[in-house]
Parts: structure tokens; sequence; C-alpha cells
């Protein structure tokens, strides 16, 4: 029994430690590059497709989200969301989402773009970066584990450091 | 020891040669030490090989200790003197119509940006270096991410890239030729896939270079090459990378303007040919695990037409 | 055996049973444990040296990827700096300078098997992450940025620096108990220019780690600040810098190496001594070479640095104390050769592993001279010829050296003697191996070939050499598996040693093998450097020293004159569970600083236990033994 628990307690750990670890550079064939297509409703006529990922895969992945800061700022994000605190763009760092910020949400926001500004990212930006970016955006709001969110970075400290956000759940508010 | 690329011991700069000439001095000083010594050791214990020979006096002894060491301290100066002499050398070369280049190390290539008082007549390119040969030439050197180090053993040694600080290299080439440098500081995944070249050419050979690597990009001549182009900019290309003359302005990748002119692909890691090409651009994990450059996802059609422009650029 | 020594070996035994081997604070035992733990890591790090040298043999291999092998040449350098060669030498210290010393035990005995404890749990707790993928892969010397909070993706960077942390506690634990037994412990008559050279190392060496352990401990624990905590000690942006890191470093890196070559050489002078039956020539001059050694070892730091772009005249400045270092080193091995110079040599495998350092570390102490220099260091400076000459240095400088003297001690340790046959094969094997796996690697840094590169294209010409040195990898491996086997098998059936078949001049020598636990009975005393040698039926012997608590003679720094006489700490299991208790703070501490708080409670605990004064040192209980005429140590009645 102890012997059990033991082995049990060890492969969670492992677990664990292999989602936040694992460097998955490799992992998509270019194939799977290419964005699934994203629907905003889950009504279809018929039989409904089986519904995009709901949470990304690099949640807990610290290349993952080390990747996706890395793209935030290589892609311009900066340019309207400012390292998350907005600008010409709404902030990404607080709690108020105008459309959604559950994981599933801002991977469409950022496929598809949003009236009033958010580029389309459609055919510009690899499905797995895409997840990458939805990921770090979440880090922003303290919605990543602690020990996979990013530090700070090796530059002027615009903010606290991602790791070190407390959560902030997202409300959606339909407007900014 | 031959016509080895990328060797200390080849040197075509004047630097390298200051050095190795330093390096063979002090090559063949240790050898005369190391065989005196083995000697002496041989030669002491040969002397008890059937029976003690009894020790040696004390003041014997310590006459033959006190001189051994004093001819190594004597040797050892000379040698910080041939340092000294061969630093100051190095360090002597005049700057005077130094040709200017910047150098950023990013993981895991190199931005090369030749300056110019003007803006718009610099020139910016990636993991490739064309000098004039017996010019002057001042590289500062800046890192992007982390600490890298800018390494041409045929001509100078390296001088590290640190964030923070701006480093400088003077360099002089002798004779026309590709020198082939590689990161010499431990950076992350690929730092053994960070090579670059200098090519060294005569002046005026250099100069047409440099002039034609200010003209922007051609527009397509043909509709493979229009769809080609419309990979570019309206596909994951342009978030990157900047290709002069189109909309692609993305600067976080190597400049492509130019990109049919280099001898290398993916910092000197693949030859450059249309094969190569193809095959990073399909997979760059597959070459260069962990490269920052991510699968793109592109048909087989869009690929062809887009190394078919690219190789347009010429 | 007279009631005397059943007496003290009923005092200074290991107790029994499961929680007596917890318990154990017997510096024989420690040390023991010590030594088979550092070997163990040797091991460990070898397989990955193999791993390295199989995915170096061909060009462009595919054997094992980027990630994969940089995690490998990082815990290889940290395994072999800090598991292994650090340890090991210190451990020698730890069986055998109480011996050499004429002491019945080492001082601070229950910190000193704290110091195991933190060793072994930083071990494995680095090997554990090492299976769970969170193995550092940032270079042994963990430069930032590439191991700062941007770069250094998940804790990999932290599991790293927490290691330091448990290697360097113990480290300094070691270094604090040698130093106190050697000032304070000798036998009386043993004044300081007359302690066997190998302890005089051990005190330098301990020093040296007394100084520069706590520089990579601000190293290592700003870099966890600024990775757990935001701070920007290596932030160039807000007022930081990389440089830092390799100053702070470097300066305990240079004499880390230092502190692993140093006790190699005081195994030298013993070797060498012992095997011609010499006194060695120059005691003096060895003694003062050994210290120079030690100070101008903390002034050479920045060349590790010299392609940084730092000031021309002050490196030039580190050039000269870097070429200046060689000189003590110099005086060492003439004093060597004096000492040989006629003598009968018994060409015993402990002899054969001291004259191979003459041919191997000569030569990496002349490549030293060739990097000192800071233009041809800008050339070979992390390429394969530092490689070489590390090697060179610490495999021919150190671990010939302490492989000899594992061969000369092991009966003292065990009672059997090591084959002779085994042992000169795995002798002649790695001494082949050696020089076939890293001279090669001198001619492929010079034709530019850089460090830590998981593969390298075919067209550069250096695919023979690298093969080259992979067979020779491959010979040196099988050489180490034989030099294992000789002592898995001797240790069962080895011939029966005595107390001195090496006919050796030293005092660990004077008592049986292996010692009892009380070390000796009587208590010696010396009047030269060479005990045994010089030593008639006519020495004093110390007396007064009570067999029925742990009594220890103190004495004093300089002449070793009898100070007083202590009572010595009876074991204890308070400091295996002071160790697990920090292990889990210091581990905490890698996901959360608020483990430093938390885990400060039972680590309170843990030393309250510790320190809880024994029923037997109470007033009463000292009264009560005076009256029974039992005379305690006077200093605890006042």
């Amino acid at each position: 029994m102890k012997t059990k628990t033991l082995i049990v307690a060890a492969a969670l750990i492992w677990m664990g430690a292999c989602n936040r670890e694992s460097r998955r550079y490799k992992e998509l064939s270019p194939a799977d590059a290419r964005p699934e297509t994203v629907k905003l409703s889950t009504l279809q006529p018929g039989k409904a497709d089986p519904p995009v990922n709901k949470t990304s895969p690099y949640q807990a992945n610290a290349y993952g989200l080390s990747e996706g800061k890395r793209l935030f700022s290589a892609y311009n994000c900066n340019g309207c969301h400012a390292m998350g605190g907005g600008g010409i763009g709404p902030a990404l760092m607080d709690d108020k989402w105008i459309y959604g910020g559950e994981p599933d949400q801002i991977y469409s926001t950022i496929l598809q773009g949003r009236p009033n500004g958010m580029p389309s990212f459609a055919g510009r930006v690899p499905n797995n970066q895409v997840w990458q970016l939805v990921s770090y955006v979440q880090s922003m709001s303290g919605n990543t584990p602690e020990d996979a969110a990013p530090s700070r970075d090796d530059d002027l400290a615009a903010k606290k450091p991602e790791n070190r956000e407390r959560p902030r759940r997202p409300k959606q508010t339909g407007h900014r | 020891m031959g016509q080895a690329i990328q060797s200390a011991l080849n040197p075509t700069g004047i630097q390298a040669a200051r050095i190795s000439d330093l390096y063979w001095l002090m090559f063949w000083t240790s050898t005369v030490v190391y065989v005196a010594v083995l000697i002496a050791l041989t030669v002491a214990i040969w002397r008890g090989r059937r029976s003690d020979a009894g020790e040696p006096s004390r003041a014997t002894a310590a006459k033959w200790v006190t001189a051994a060491t004093a001819i190594s301290i004597v040797t050892l100066i000379g040698l910080l003197f041939a340092s000294v002499a061969t630093g100051r050398a190095m360090g002597s070369l005049s700057t005077e119509n130094a040709l200017g280049i910047e150098v950023v190390g990013y993981q895991w290539w190199w931005s090369v940006k030749y300056k110019n008082p003007t803006p718009s007549l610099e020139v910016t390119t990636a993991n490739e270096l064309h000098v004039p040969v017996g010019r002057p030439i001042a590289i500062s050197l800046k890192a992007f991410d982390v600490i890298h180090s800018f390494w041409v053993p045929n001509l100078h040694g390296k001088v590290d890239l640190i964030p923070g600080r701006e480093n400088l290299i003077t360099l002089q080439v002798d004779r026309a030729g590709v020198y082939r440098g590689q990161c010499a500081e431990y950076c992350g995944l690929q730092h053994a896939h960070m090579a670059f070249n200098i090519i060294a050419e005569e002046s005026d050979a250099f100069e047409r270079w440099l002039t034609a690597q200010r003209t922007p990009a051609p527009p397509p001549s043909s509709p493979e090459l229009t769809s080609g182009l419309a990979v570019v900019e309206r596909g994951p290309c342009q978030m990157c990378h900047t290709i002069r003359g189109t909309t692609a302005g993305g600067r976080f990748g190597p400049d492509l303007t130019h990109v049919a002119t280099r001898s290398t692909l993916a910092s000197g890691t693949v030859p450059n040919t249309p094969d190569a090409l193809t095959s990073w651009i399909k997979d760059p994990q597959h070459i260069k695990p962990g490269t920052k450059m991510p699968s793109t996802g592109l048909s087989e059609q869009e690929l062809q037409a887009l190394v078919a422009y690219l190789q347009t650029l010429k | 055996m007279s009631a005397e020594t059943d007496q003290l070996a009923a005092t200074w035994q290991d107790p029994p049973g499961l929680l007596g081997w917890f318990s154990a604070v017997d510096h024989k035992t420690i040390g023991i444990r010590f030594i088979v733990t550092a070997f163990g890591f040797f091991i460990l790090g070898g397989l990955e040296a193999a791993t390295m040298r199989l995915q170096l043999a061909r060009p462009d291999n595919g054997l094992i990827g980027p990630d994969l092998y940089n995690q490998i040449f990082t815990m290889h350098g940290t395994t072999m700096m800090f598991l292994f060669a650090v340890p090991l030498v210190l451990a020698f210290g730890v069986y055998f300078v109480p011996l050499m010393v004429g002491a019945r035990a080492m001082a601070l005995p229950r910190l000193l098997a704290f110091g195991y404890w933190i060793y072994l749990f930083g071990g494995i707790f680095l090997y554990v992450m090492f299976a769970l993928n969170i193995g550092p892969d940032q270079g042994w010397f963990s430069y930032v940025p590439l191991a700062g909070p941007e770069y250094g993706i998940g804790k990999r960077a932290d599991v790293w620096a927490q290691l330091i942390t448990f290697t360097e506690v113990s480290g300094l634990i070691v270094a604090i108990c040698l130093v106190t037994t050697i000032f304070k412990l000798r036998a009386p008559g043993m004044s300081l220019n007359r302690i066997p050279l190998f302890v005089w190392s051990e005190l330098v060496t301990s020093f040296m780690v007394i100084f520069a352990m706590p520089s990579v401990m601000i190293a290592s624990t700003t870099l966890i600040l600024d990775r757990l905590v935001g701070t920007h000690f290596y932030n160039p942006a807000d007022g930081g810098d990389p440089i830092l890191w390799q100053h702070l470093f470097w300066f305990f890196g240079h004499p880390e190496v230092y502190i692993i070559f140093l006790p190699a050489q005081g195994i030298m002078s013993m070797l060498l001594s012992t095997f011609s039956h010499r006194p060695v020539f120059g005691h003096q001059a060895l003694m003062l070479s050994l210290t120079a050694t030690a100070f101008i070892g903390f002034g050479v730091w920045v060349h590790h640095m010299f392609a940084t772009g730092l000031p021309q005249l002050g490196i030039s400045f580190f050039t000269a104390a870097s070429i200046m270092i060689v000189i003590p080193t110099g005086v060492q091995i003439f004093c060597w050769i004096a000492t040989l110079w006629g003598a009968r040599i018994r060409y015993d495998t402990p002899m054969l592993y001291a004259l191979a350092f003459f041919v191997i570390f000569i030569i990496g102490g002349l490549t030293g001279v060739m990097l000192a220099s800071v233009p041809l260091d800008l050339q070979v400076h992390d390429t394969f010829f530092v490689v070489a000459h590390l090697h060179y240095v610490l495999i021919g400088g150190s671990v010939f050296p302490l492989l000899g003297g594992f061969h000369y001690w092991f009966p003292k340790m065990t009672g059997r003697m090591l084959s002779e046959r085994l042992g000169k094969i795995a002798f002649a094997l790695l001494f082949i191996g050696f020089n076939l796996t890293f001279f090669p690697q001198h001619v492929l840094g010079l034709h530019g070939m850089p460090r830590r590169v998981y593969t390298y294209p075919e067209n550069m010409g250096w695919g023979t050499l690298n093969l080259l040195a992979s067979t020779g990898a491959v010979t040196m491996f099988i050489a180490l598996c034989i030099y294992l086997a000789n002592v898995i098998i001797s240790r069962r059936s080895g011939a029966i040693a005595g107390e001195n078949p090496w006919d050796a001049p030293t005092l660990e020598w004077t008592t049986s093998s292996p010692p009892p636990a009380y070390n000796f009975s009587p208590l010696p005393t010396v009047t030269g450097t060479d005990p045994v040698w010089e030593h008639t039926d006519e020495v004093p012997i110390v007396v007064g020293v009570a067999s029925e608590c742990r009594e220890v003679l103190v004495t004093h720094v300089m002449d070793a004159e009898p100070d007083h006489k202590k009572e010595w700490p009876e074991p204890s299991i308070w400091p295996l569970w002071t160790a697990l208790v920090i292990t889990g703070l210091f581990i905490g501490s890698i996901f959360t600083p608020w483990a430093v708080v938390v885990g400060a409670i039972p680590a309170t605990f843990a030393m309250v236990g510790w320190f809880w004064p024994k029923r037997g040192q109470s007033p009463e209980a000292l009264i009560r033994r005076l009256e029974a005429g039992d005379h305690p140590p006077l200093e605890q009645v006042l």
C-alpha cells in the first residue's frame, strides 16, 4: 500500500515536472501549424463539430510561456497593449475582457481580429505560437501556475514579473 | 598545420598572425621546459635503479632547486613580456579610415549592419560580413539577448557580446578569401549552429557589393514569383523578417533583402541551395532544433513559389 | 588487547543497529561515506562524459539532441566539480587528518555528520531533478543572462543554484572541522612545521574553502532572487550587470580548482616520500609553496574573463598573476625531483600514479601559461584547448594522485591490499586512454572547435581527432571499470595488510588496519616530520586521557603543547534530522520564497534537539562523578 502511494506520488511529480519543463519546439509537424477553424458559437445544424481546445497546451509549460512572452514583443503586441497595460488597445493584465478571457476566446480573438482595431493574425502566426501567446496573455493576469510563469525580463521594469501576479479571474464585460 | 579553415594557426589577418607567433614561441619554450623536467626526473630515478645512491646534500639540492626556480622565473618573465608586447601590437592597429560595422548577436544568428553617417545608406544583412582587404574594420559588438562571442580564428581572437555593453573589435584582413567564424560563448540550444562568414575581397569588389546591398528587392517578374511575394507579404514571413522593397518589415529575424547572395543559411548551418532552403523553411526544427523560426505549415505550392521568389533576392 | 583498549573500543564505537548507523559521528565512518559517495558521483559524471564523447565521435551525429546534450555537459561539470572533486579531497582529510596528527577524533563530529548528510541530499536532489527533466542546462558556471529569469526557462537554473547551496554548506562545514582539528588536536610535539605535508595541504585548502565558498553562495543566492523574486542584480537595464556574475563566480571558481589541486599535491609529497623511502626535500619550501599558491589563487580569477572587453591594463595584471602562480608549483616539482634524486623507487601502483603526475600535469601547467597570456587566450578561450588544459591539470594534477592515494590508503581503511596486477593494468589503460582522449583536443581547439557544442559540421576537418578522443574516452572508461573491479574484489579477498604495508613514515601507519574506533592507544607524541622512520622506543606517549568517556586532548596551535582535555559529543541522530529539514527548506525555496520562513520552523526544532544539553553534563552529574573519584575535565567543574 505504502509502495503504491509512493509510486503514484512519484508519477504525479514526474508528470508535473515533465509538463512544466518540457521544451516542445519540435512537437508540431508543419501540417499542424495551420490554425484550426474557430467558431464563436457552439450551435451548429446537424451534428456539432468537436470544439476547439478549451485550454492552451502551454498553460503550465515554462518554455511555451517564455516563447509567448518573446512573441508578444516580437509581433509588436506591445504597440497597442503596452506590456499588458493597454493604450490604443485594452489592458490585458486586468480582469475585464470585452470578448472573453478564457483561453479559447483569446485564441479566437488573436486569429480573427476584433472590431475597433485588433488585427486578425490568421495565416500570419502559426497555430502553436498563437497558443503560446494565449498562455502568456493569461499569465499577465496571474492565471498560469506560478512556477511556470515567466519571471522578470532583462529589461526596464515596466510591471511586476508575471510569476508574481495575483490571479485575476476574467469577467466578460462586452465593453472596454 | 595546413589550410585548415577556422584555425588559429592559419592566420590571414595581422592580429591572428601575431598571436600565432606568440603561440609558437610559447609552444617551443614549453616543449624545452617539459623535456628538461622529464629528463631531470628520469636521471633522478635512474641513479637509484640498483640501490639507493644516497640523498644529495642539502646544500647541493637547495642549489639546484633554486637554480631551476630562477630559470623558471626568468623564462616566465620573458613569456610575460612577449605576451604584453603581442597585446600592445594587436591594439596598435590604426583605426583611420576604418570601416564601421555593428554586429548584434541573437539566439542563434548574427545581425550585421554597415554604419554610415547617412542613415539611408546603411546596409543591414545577416550572418555574413563582406570586408575590403587591407583596410581596418571596426566592429562594434552588441548582444540582444544572452552573451555571445564573435570569433574568426583566422583573423583575430574572440570578443564577447554582452547585453548592456558595447564591445569593440578591430580587424584587418591581408588576403582575399572566405573566413569562417563561430559563436564562442555558450548561448543556449543552438550555440553549435551559430556560425558566420567573413568574405574579404578587393576594395572595388567590396564597394560594388555594398552598393548592390543598398538596392531594394526587385519586383516579381512572373506569376510564380508574384505568388511567392504574396506568401511573404500575406503570410508568416513578414512577422519576423524584413525584405526592403516589400511590406515585410519584421525586426526579429535576419534581414532577407539579399538572401540569395549569401553562401549559407541558418547562420552557417546549411548551404544556400534551393533544396536546402526548401527543407529549412518547411521544417526548421528538424535542421536546427530549438531555433526561433517556427514551422509555418505552407502548402507545397506555396513553398515552391516562396523559394523561387527568395532566389531572386540577389 | 588490554582492558584499557577494550574500554576505549566500547567508548568510541559507533552505536549498533539502523539508528546507530544514522547517528554515527566517527570521522572514519563519515570519511568512508564521503569517499564512497564521491566515487559514486565520479561514476555518474564519467557516464555523462562517455555519452558526450559518443555524441561527438562523428560530425553531425544524431545520438542525442541539443537539449539533452546541454543538460549532460552541465551535469558533468557540476557533478565532477561540486559532487566529486571537492568532497573527495576533503574526504581524505576527514578520514586521515585525525590519524596523521595523532588524535582520537575529529573536531565538531556532529557538525561533520551534518556536513555529510547535506552533501548526500544535495547530490541526490540534483540527480532526481535531472531525471525529472529539471536538470540544469546552462553550463556548470551558469552565466547570466542565459541562466537568468528571462532566458533560463523553467526551474533548471534554480536547481543548479540550490545545488550550490547544498555543496557549499557541506564544504564549509568540512573545512571548519578540518581547520579546528589541525590547529587544536595535534599530538604533543607536532608543531606546525612538523605536520605532514598532506595535513598542511588540507589546512590551506580548508582556508581557501572558507574564503571562496561565500562568493559563490552570494552568486547563487542573488541568482535565485533575480529569478524568483524579480531583483535586478544581473539586469543591465536596471542597474545590474551580467559581468557581476562572472566576477562573483570566478572569484570562487578559480580558488575552487586550487582547492581540488592542493590536497593532491599533499598526496604527491606523501607518495613520493614513501615509495622512495626518503623524507621530502624542502619541507618548509613545500609548505610555503602551498600557501603561496593559495594566496595567489585568489588573485587570478579575471583570466576567465579576458574576452569580455574589460580594460587592457587591468587584465594585464591578471596575466602577470596567472603566470606567477606557476612558480610555487614549479618549486614543488623541483623539490620532489630532489627528493627522488638517486633514490631506490618501489614501483607499486600508487607510485606509478605519482610519476604520471609529472608527465601529465606539467603539460597542463604549460598550457596554463599559454592561457594566462591575453592575446593567446583570446584565440583559445572557450575552445577545446581549454577543455584539454583543464583535464590535464585536474586529472593529471588531482585525479591521478587521488587514485594513487586511494590505492595507497585502501589497506589502512579496509585491512586488505588492492591487487597490484589489476592496479597496474588499470593505471596503464587510464594513462594511455587519458592522453588519447585529451591530447588531440589541444589541436582541435587551435583548429577552431569551440566548447559546449553538441555537434560540428563534416567539412571542418575535426572528425578524425574527435574520433580519436572518443576512442580514448572508451579506454578510460574500461580502465576505471578495472579499477572499480579491483576495489570490489580486493575488499573481499585481497591480501591482509598489516599495520604498515608500505613502510610509510606518518602516524596513521602506527595503528592497526583498519584503525580501531579510538584510533590510537596509547596516544602518540612526535619529535619530527617522519615519526615512523625517526622514532625509537624512547618517544613519550600521552597518558591521563580518560577511556570511560569520549575524552580528547586539545593542544596549542603553534607547538602542540597540551592545553586541556575535553569531552567529545556522543553519536546523535539530530544532524540527520537537521539535514533533512534543511533539505526541505532548500528545495522549497526553489518554488517560493516563503519556504525559507516556513522551513525555518522545523529547522529550529531540529537544532534545539541537537543542542539540548546532555544529562551527564549537569552540575549535579559532575559533582556525583567527582565524588566517585572520576576526574572530569577541569573546565567543566569550574
